[in-house]
């Protein structure tokens, strides 16, 4: 009897001491230390450095793209270049989760606004609809700048193979209400073009915490920098 | 004693099934049909989205237009609209098959909620109402 509740005390503070270090290590994380997750599929690439055998790991990272924003201008990979940003996929004419979506990205673009380091860029999924003209209305009736928040359009074919490599589903439905579906993600985009986090922006818990990890990001970028 | 609990349970299933009645969503089916279909536009608060979705809360169109509200309801609006001196340009889609009692429930709750403190309606009234309704594209 003694015996076993000498066992039972000897297990509590073992369960305890777990515990607190458990916790201690969940407090330490938190820490200026904190790295974003790189999302995708990654391969390891083997080169050779003076004659000996270096592996590097390649990261997913968003291909190549040429649209037009709602101001005419192009926009490449160069727009981004160096930067960060928040990628989308919406359509200006749908009655489901878009405008949830653009009322929570207003909030991020408040946030940023008068950071140039970090960029918005909403894709249409609808580009024979959105043209540039309705992108621009759009745009200007949210009372967003084209040079912080891209509102872009352009081939069909190329802004559904984008949505990919930023891992949203986007599809063409003539079943669903304005005839296309899509997810209702925020893509956190590194200024590698690689995803470091993904975000369902018609949650507002979840876009608080995209507003929490930009920072986080934009530290990281300059800790590599140097 | 096994034909007892039989008759326990068939009763008890039965009082439950009646005092659920009682408190199914009836009460709140204006606002059930708000999430549903307006919220996702015009936000939980009412405020709607900028230059582009106008708002609900303090609307004043909803009392410059209350008699037309049952018909916008049920065909959507094109074309722009002012509200509040702001002129809006975004098409809204009409539930074509939201039946009367629905409309009357979803616009009592718009007229009373939001900080809005207008006037209600009754079914016959919106009855009335959606028998004016403008001749307007098909669906």
């Amino acid at each position: 009897m003694n015996k076993q509740s000498k066992y039972r005390l000897r297990r509590g503070v073992l369960a305890a001491t777990l515990a607190a270090g458990a916790f201690y290590g969940c407090s330490n994380s938190n820490d200026a230390e904190k790295t974003l997750p790189i999302y995708g599929e990654r391969e390891a690439v083997t080169r050779q450095v003076n004659g000996q055998t270096v592996t590097d790991t390649v990261y997913h990272q968003i291909p190549d793209f040429a649209f037009v924003d709602q101001d005419s201008q192009q926009v490449t990979q160069e727009t981004v270049a160096g930067k960060i940003y928040v990628a989308d996929f919406f359509f200006t004419s749908c009655p489901t989760i878009c405008p949830k979506m653009k009322s929570q990205m207003l909030r991020v673009y408040e946030q940023f606004r008068d950071n140039p380091q970090v960029l918005l860029l909403s894709h249409s999924i609808d580009p024979e609809h959105d043209t540039v003209a309705v992108l621009r209305e759009y745009a200007d009736r949210l009372g967003v700048q084209a040079a912080k928040w891209h509102f872009v359009t352009g081939d069909k074919d190329s802004i559904y193979d984008v949505a990919m490599q930023y891992l949203v589903p986007a599809q063409e439905d003539e079943g669903v209400a304005g005839g296309f579906t899509h997810g209702g993600h925020f893509v956190l985009v590194d200024e590698q073009r690689r995803i470091r986090g993904i975000y369902d922006g018609t949650q507002e818990e979840a876009v608080n915490k995209l507003i929490k990890d930009i920072p986080v990001l934009l530290k990281d970028k300059q800790h590599e920098q140097k | 004693m096994s034909k007892n609990r039989l008759w326990a349970v068939v009763l008890g299933a039965a009082a439950l099934a009646t005092l659920t009645q009682c408190f199914t969503n009836k009460k709140n089916e204006g606002q059930r049909l708000y999430v549903q279909h307006c919220q996702s536009c015009h936000m939980e608060d009412g405020s709607g989205l900028r230059g582009l979705i106008p708002p609900i809360a303090g609307a004043d169109y909803l009392q410059t237009h209350r008699r037309q509200l049952p018909c916008l309801i049920r065909h959507g609006i094109e074309g722009t609209i002012v509200v509040n001196g702001v002129e809006y340009n975004q098409p809204m889609p009409g539930i074509a098959r939201m039946r009367k009692d629905h409309i009357t429930n979803l616009l009592n709750y718009i007229q009373t909620n939001f900080g809005n403190r207008n006037q209600r309606y009754t079914m016959q009234e919106i009855e009335q109402l959606l028998e004016q309704c403008p001749p307007h594209q098909q669906q």
